[in-house]
């Protein structure tokens, strides 16, 4: 049976967040499993679902060559601007 | 024989609360871990509705008795439900047929219901509604992929229509309980319901490529509180850890 990821929304304004996985033979079944196992708190206003073989992930392997060369570019980081202070929290 | 309202609504919450209880024995037994919550999920639904109207039928009453006393003290007897909702789970298949026949059953009697002259019966309804609308899809959706599945699943679920519709005349009779409160729109008459029923189950049959069976039956005795020996079993489970610890508070 296809694994499916979970998205929900839990209010209007924010965005649909992934909140893990389920089995389902298709779309529709996938939706009322998704409202069955993760909305029973009232956690959602609204659930996305994807099929998990649709998602192309980074390869593991390549974490280095991908991640490490940004962290030593601490200028990238909007940390070295005099904000004035009328403006207040940005 | 005066109208009793609290009797009446026995009826209503003993369909829930066995069915409900019915749904809750498949939690840590369902086939896949999908169905494990929601089949307890919607038991939750039902039992939720069952202690609205036993607390609802006590307060009529004006007695001392509480909702537990009404879902645990009662011998089978004394329990008005309909034989469907009783009925074994037996497999998959067995449970999400009798979900789907109950469900669209209540629906549509919830819907009625919201015309009720009764402020707390329109309140209970229109909970409850919204609640059968979503097991409808969930047992509906199910019937369908069984029926138009596998040689098994198909097998499994024409195998479920001939043990469970000859049940399903029952659900649809008005009872000497309930007469006069439908005369007075307080409660819906369950016999104009079942036009609308047929319809609906005859239109998931099709899709699910099962045929509609034939059905005179008239397996009745459910409102008078002649039960099968099934209903014996489920009472000795759920009340037992009330009888065996009385006034046992969580």
């Amino acid at each position: 049976m296809p694994l499916w990821e979970v998205f929900i929304r839990p209010r209007n304004g924010l965005s649909h967040k992934h909140v893990g996985s389920l089995h389902a033979s298709d779309k529709t079944m996938a939706i009322n499993a998704a409202r069955d196992v993760y909305t029973r708190r009232g956690e959602g206003t609204s659930i996305w679902i994807v099929p998990s073989a649709l998602i192309t992930a980074s390869d593991p392997i390549k974490a280095e060559e991908n991640f490490e060369p940004s962290e030593n570019k601490i200028y990238r980081h909007p940390t070295f601007y005099d904000i004035p202070e009328d403006i207040g929290h940005m | 024989m005066s109208p009793d309202l609290g009797k009446a609504l026995l009826e209503l919450a003993d369909d829930n609360l066995i069915l409900g209880h019915r749904l809750s024995e498949w939690c840590g037994h369902a086939p896949m871990l999908e169905e494990d919550l929601a089949l307890p999920n919607m038991g939750l639904d039902l039992i939720g509705t069952a202690r609205t109207l036993y607390t609802y039928a006590c307060e009529i009453e004006n007695s001392n008795k509480t909702e537990d006393d009404l879902a645990f003290l009662r011998n089978e007897r004394e329990f008005l439900n309909c034989l469907l909702v009783e009925r074994p789970n037996t497999n998959f298949a067995h449970t999400i047929l009798k979900q789907l026949y109950f469900s669209i059953f209540m629906e549509s009697y919830w819907a009625a219901a919201l015309n009720s002259k009764d402020e707390t019966i329109v309140g209970i309804a229109g909970k409850a509604k919204k609640e059968m609308a979503y097991h409808i899809r969930h047992s509906g959706e199910w019937v369908i992929r069984l029926g138009d599945g596998t040689a098994e699943s198909h097998k499994k679920i024409v195998e479920a229509v001939d043990a469970l519709h000859l049940y399903t005349n029952e659900i649809f009779i008005n009872t000497q309980n309930t007469e006069f409160f439908i005369e007075n729109n307080i409660l819906p008459d369950r016999i104009s319901l079942k036009s609308n029923w047929e319809k609906a189950i005859k239109s998931i049959f099709k899709q699910a490529c099962i045929p509609y069976p034939k059905n005179d039956a008239e397996l009745l005795g459910g409102r008078l509180g002649l039960h099968g020996e099934e209903l014996g079993h489920l009472l000795a489970s759920m009340q037992s850890v009330h009888r065996a610890h009385p006034g046992a508070k969580w």
